[in-house]
Formats: C-alpha cells, sequence, structure tokens
C-alpha cells in the first residue's frame, strides 16, 4: 500500500536541500512572522498619548491629572491654551485624548459643588476608545469618591475609606497581558497557513513540471507518493513549531502552564492534520496559482473564524461550521488550553480526536482523488 | 469526446512500430491508456500478456514510459534521477546496481552523471529520460516523440540506440511526425480523427490500393519553380493530386496519359526545363492520401 514512500521521500529531501532560500525562507518566515504580528496585535491600551487644557489653577486640578497619569493608560505629552489647540490636536492624530479642566473647578470643589471635566477621545481607533472611556470613567469616579470620603471625614472621623472596594481578579491571565493570548493563537495561525501552503505545491509542482506523470507509470502507490511527500514538509513542520514555541517563551515571555511534551505531541497531530489539507489542494489544483488561491480557503478562515480574532460562539452558526472544518480552530483551543489554563489530554479530548478524524479524512481523501483522475 | 476510436492493432516482440498521425489525432491518449494513466471507457488492451484494466501493476512493471516533454527531475542529478526510478521499481542490492549500470553504459551518460538534468542538453535530456525508462528492464518502451526539437545529430543517435533496444528483444512503440524515423520502423500505423486508418510495413503501405488507385499512377517532377508549377498542375484534369517534395513534386496522375504530358502541361506556363519520371509513393504520399480521403469521407459521417 505504501510502496515507493522511501523513494519519494528521499526523493523529496534532496530537492528541498537543493533549493536553500525556500527551506531558509520555510523556517525562518513563522518566526519573523510571529515576532511582527506578535509585537503588532497589542490590545492593552498603555501610554495613550493625552494632551491637557489647564484653566484652573489651583492644586485640586493638578491632583487630577497626576490621578489620570498614576493608571498608566495616559500620558500626557502636550498643554493647549485654548480649546481649538486641544481640538487639533486630536483632530492632527498628535493625541488620542483631550483632558479640558475648567477655571472654577478648584473653586467648585472646595465649596462642594459639582465640578465638570470635560474628556475627549479620539474615536476612530475602537479598542483605544472603549478602554480609555472606562478608564476615564473609573478616574472620575475614584476622584469623587476619595472626595466624598473626605468631606465624609471631616464630619465623622470613623469613615476613613470608600465606602466600596471592588478589588478584581482575572483568572489564567492576571495581569491581562494580550500576549499571552495572542501568541498561542498566533502560532496555531501561522502554522497553519505555513503548512498547508507547503504540500499545497508539493504536487502541483510536479503536475506542472510534467514528472508526475512519469511518477504515475510506475509502480509508486498513492499512500506511498503521499505520504513520501507529507513527511518531509512534516519535518520542516515540527522544527517550526518548536522555533515558534521558543520565541513564544523567549521573547514573549508567554509561561506554558500544561505540560510542553504534551503541547509537542499534539502539535505533531495538528501538522499532520494541516498537511494533509495542503495535500488534498493540491490533488485539485491545476497550477501553483490555482494551489494558492485554494489555499487561501483555508488560510481567510483559519485566521477570521478559528476564534483567533473574534470569540467563535458569537458567530452565527454557519460560521462557526465552517470555523470548525479548519484544523487550526481545534489547535487554537488546544493551544491556549495548554498554554494558558494548563490543560491536560483529557481536558482536550475533543478537539484531539476531531483533528485525528479530520487528518485520516483527509489523507484518505488525497488518496482517493488522486487515484480516481490518473487511473 | 472520443479521443480513440475501435482501433485494434497488434505488436510484436522486439519491433520497433511507428505511430504516426496529426497533432490531435489521438496519438498521445492511446499511449496513456496503454500505459495506465488514463481508463478507456470502453473496451479492453493487453500490454505484454496483462490487461491494461485488471493487471495494471504488472504492465506498470513491465513497461517503460518517456514522455512528450521531458518530465524528470530538474533539480536532481543524473545519476539521482536513475536511483530514483530504480527504487521507485523496487530495485535493490546487486540487482540495483546492475541495472543502473547496464542503462548508463547502453545510453552513455556516464560522464554526465553528477550533473543536474537541468543543465542537459536535450539530446542528453532524452538519454536521461531513456536510462531511467529502461531501469527497471521493462519488455516494451513507450516513447511519445521522443526525437521532437532535438538537432539531426542527437536525433539519429536516438534512433541507433532504439535499434539497439529493439534487437535484445525489448518492443518499442514510437510516435512520431519525421517520414525518415516511420521509414525506418518495421511496421507503422497511422491513426487519423482518432481512428487508425491503417497499418503495416511501410513497403506494403506503399502499395495499398488507397493510395495508388488501378487507373493512377505516380510520377516526380523535376523543375525550376516549383510552386507555380505546383499550381499549374493541381489545375489540369488528368492530375489527381499534387504536393512538393523536398526539391520536386510528387503527382498522382491518370495512368493512361504520357509522362511527357506534364512537359506539355509545364511549357505553356513558361517552364522548359522539367524532368519526369515514373515514382513509388512515399511514406509521406501515403499519409496525405489517406489523410484526404478520410478527411473527405469523415465530413458527413464524423459529427457522432
Amino acid at each position: 500500500m505504501f510502496k515507493g514512500f522511501g523513494s519519494v521521500f528521499y526523493k523529496e529531501v534532496i530537492q528541498i536541500s537543493r533549493d536553500p532560500l525556500t527551506l531558509g525562507l520555510m523556517l525562518l518566515v513563522p518566526m519573523l512572522q510571529l515576532l511582527l504580528f506578535g509585537y503588532a496585535i497589542n490590545t492593552d491600551v498603555r501610554n495613550i498619548k493625552t494632551a491637557v487644557y489647564n484653566l484652573d489653577p489651583g492644586p485640586q486640578s493638578r491632583d487630577l491629572l497626576h490621578a489620570f497619569e498614576n493608571t498608566d493608560y495616559f500620558k500626557i505629552v502636550s498643554y493647549a491654551g485654548s480649546d481649538e489647540e486641544l481640538n487639533h490636536a486630536i483632530v492632527s492624530g498628535r493625541v488620542k485624548i483631550g483632558i479640558k479642566i475648567p477655571p472654577d473647578y478648584s473653586d467648585r470643589l472646595l465649596t462642594n459643588r459639582q465640578a465638570t471635566v470635560l474628556v475627549l477621545i479620539d474615536g476612530s481607533d475602537s479598542s483605544i476608545a472603549t478602554q480609555s472611556l472606562q478608564v476615564v470613567s473609573q478616574v472620575g469616579l475614584t476622584e469623587s469618591l476619595s472626595r466624598l470620603s473626605s468631606i465624609l471625614q471631616s464630619r465623622d472621623s470613623r469613615t476613613s475609606q470608600l465606602p466600596v472596594e471592588i478589588r478584581p481578579k482575572m483568572l489564567f491571565n492576571p495581569d491581562s497581558r494580550s500576549a499571552n493570548f495572542m501568541v498561542p493563537g498566533l502560532i496555531a495561525v501561522i502554522l497553519q497557513i505555513i503548512t498547508t501552503l507547503l504540500t499545497a505545491f508539493s504536487i502541483v509542482r510536479e503536475r506542472e513540471r510534467g514528472t508526475l506523470e512519469q511518477l504515475l507509470v510506475t509502480p509508486v502507490r498513492p499512500f506511498g507518493l503521499m505520504l513520501g511527500k507529507l513527511v518531509p514538509y512534516g519535518l520542516i513542520g515540527i522544527v517550526e513549531t518548536l522555533t515558534v514555541l521558543t520565541v513564544m517563551r523567549l521573547v514573549f515571555d508567554v509561561p506554558i502552564n500544561g505540560s510542553l511534551w504534551l503541547l509537542l505531541a499534539l502539535s505533531l497531530l495538528f501538522l499532520f492534520t494541516a498537511l494533509a489539507i495542503g495535500l488534498l489542494i493540491s490533488t485539485k489544483a491545476q497550477s501553483q496559482m490555482q494551489a494558492l488561491q485554494l489555499a487561501w480557503l483555508i488560510m481567510l478562515p483559519s485566521v477570521l473564524l478559528s476564534g483567533f480574532m473574534f470569540p467563535r460562539d458569537s458567530m452565527p452558526i454557519v460560521m462557526q461550521v465552517v470555523g470548525y472544518l479548519v484544523p487550526a480552530t481545534h489547535f487554537m483551543e488546544i493551544i491556549r488550553g495548554i498554554v494558558l489554563r494548563g490543560a491536560t489530554l483529557v481536558d482536550l479530548l475533543p478537539e484531539v480526536i476531531t483533528l485525528v478524524v479530520m487528518g485520516i479524512l483527509l489523507l484518505v481523501l488525497s488518496a482517493f482523488r488522486f487515484r480516481k483522475k490518473l487511473a | 469526446m472520443t479521443a480513440v476510436d475501435n482501433l485494434s492493432l497488434s505488436v510484436e516482440n522486439g519491433e520497433i512500430f511507428g505511430f504516426l498521425g496529426p497533432n490531435g489525432s489521438g496519438k498521445s491518449t492511446l499511449i496513456r491508456m496503454l500505459c495506465g494513466l488514463i481508463t478507456p471507457s470502453a473496451g479492453h488492451a493487453r500490454v505484454a500478456g496483462f490487461d491494461i484494466l485488471s493487471e495494471t501493476d504488472e504492465v506498470r512493471q513491465t513497461i517503460g514510459y518517456m514522455s512528450q516533454q521531458f518530465s524528470l527531475y530538474q533539480d536532481l542529478t543524473v545519476w539521482e534521477n536513475v536511483n530514483f526510478y530504480a527504487h521507485v521499481y523496487g530495485l535493490k542490492g546487486a540487482r540495483l546496481e546492475e541495472r543502473r549500470n547496464a542503462v548508463i553504459d547502453l545510453t552513455h551518460i556516464g560522464p554526465f552523471r553528477d550533473r543536474r538534468a537541468a543543465a542537459l542538453s536535450g539530446g542528453w535530456k532524452q538519454r536521461l529520460a531513456l536510462s531511467c525508462a529502461l531501469v527497471h528492464e521493462p519488455k516494451i518502451i513507450f516513447l511519445d516523440e521522443p526525437t521532437a526539437g532535438i538537432d539531426p545529430v542527437a536525433r539519429r543517435e536516438l534512433w541507433d540506440l532504439f535499434f539497439q533496444l529493439a534487437s535484445t528483444g525489448i518492443t518499442l512503440f514510437v510516435t512520431t511526425h519525421y517520414m525518415d524515423e516511420a521509414e525506418r520502423c518495421a511496421r507503422v500505423g497511422y491513426i487519423f480523427n482518432s481512428k487508425l486508418i491503417t497499418y503495416g510495413e511501410p513497403d506494403d503501405l506503399k502499395k495499398l490500393p488507397d493510395v495508388t488507385p488501378a487507373d493512377a499512377k505516380w510520377a516526380e517532377v523535376t523543375c525550376p519553380n516549383t510552386t507555380v508549377a505546383l499550381a499549374e498542375l493541381k489545375r489540369a484534369p488528368y492530375v489527381h493530386d499534387a504536393t512538393i517534395f523536398g526539391q520536386s513534386i510528387h503527382l498522382l496522375m491518370d495512368s493512361g496519359e504520357p509522362l511527357d504530358r506534364i512537359k506539355l502541361t509545364l511549357k505553356q506556363i513558361g517552364i522548359t526545363e522539367a524532368e519526369v519520371q515514373p515514382a513509388r509513393p512515399s511514406l509521406e504520399d501515403v499519409f496525405v492520401t489517406l489523410t484526404k480521403r478520410y478527411a473527405g469521407n469523415g465530413r458527413g459521417g464524423s459529427s457522432r
């Protein structure tokens, strides 16, 4: 059944080694992508450039500005001298936030009247806008409460603390670092894309160059040919996986809470499935151009529907089903599970079984399509 | 679409069978069927005694195939290509070494063994392809236009190789567009519009009544200004057909007319120095005549 595996495998290894540029790119590109996107896709909001137009000379306004800066979310980079200047700072994109403190701010506070502070938020970046909005209201609330408490304190010395204290605690990713969440997901996406492309081209290339026909008059078996093509690229995929996991651990400082060995073993399973998808594409496409276009059909859902960018639960059911058919979706669960939650094999059993079934089905389907087409 | 239609023929062991026909007539399709690359919609064939449908594996072990375009791995060396095919055919150990040496000796490609296939010239590429197709010692080898696009010297050398192979008992099934190659085949088949029109020894084909009807004879005319002469002769009522053949004109004329009638016809348009001789039809005459004949007949009936 696997006749020809050894010879195809050996031939493929020679051919890969004859093309060092491609091999180098294959190994380097995942790491570069991880570094680029890992840094770029950062949903944590910090040090947002802020401009201030302060009309109040009193110390109370300076306290408020310190409170803003102490959150680490805002960084005051410029002071405006007029409403127009403040407005322009935002329109021109130099700052995202503008804070205007009215001239009677201190006065009103001292006389126990309500003081209003205007905060302008640039809404063009939604993640910054929503987070800023939250933080700004929080700062306002905290300020009010502390003022309130000092007022209360002066009347009744027993109340020395704020009436309500909320101390949030987040599970799994206590610092709410987006890297911990994004990077493992990114690894799933990158590996899916690279490996699918690797094999998608492998058989098409032989078809384009006419070598496939010559190969098919020999007694080589479809499975032998398929595996002989798949295994060398699988080995490259393993090296790639190890690289990106190392980058994740050392560069992005993402701790692996679960078992590293389990992660490696399941990565292998994922690679096998992703490569098998490439093979299936390869049996369908007549040219490398077509293979690339078909590969996009896998690559786009693995970015958009896998749960990498948007939560799958909030997608319409059709999109959930499409996402289910992409191996990256299941590997996303696996890698996030192991890295973030310390999940064990038992926890991940549904995903593992899905990937195994998918991989076998894909390989059989490819071999079958291949045989049918040429027999 | 019927690419190969109701075609039956048998080829002897150890002969070179030439297969001719215009582009798109179905030559390559037939070879691909016999090699098991495509499945015929109906009918059966036996290659080296094995059924191409039910005994595909046996067929594959006993045949070699050289396709129209060079189809080996350009980024592998000569040696690696030969090795790869030897391994694919399951050769091992001493047998592997023996066969490898045998094909390299036969094709003389030894000096290039470490050169990448991409860097070989056309003729040497074909030799490499032949080496790979022969490495498992096939009984039959299918060669689809093996000499297309290579220079005349390499072409001749390749044919010498083919004869050498045939003398060892290997059957060669060759498609070609070259008449001189066809003449060298033990037997030739002619395929047109997916149908095998005729096959046999080249000399027998020239004697076919379809080619030379009872009331007609072939003549060869040598004269200056052949294109003008050809146009005039084609108009002559006693001429059935005429074509330019190298420096001369081959024509089929009424057997009752004397050959000198041609000289008279040519004199009328000012060509005085004409030499006319009785001729035997060439293989090209045979195929051109047959093609015209069947294309004419086919116009009414080939639209199914």
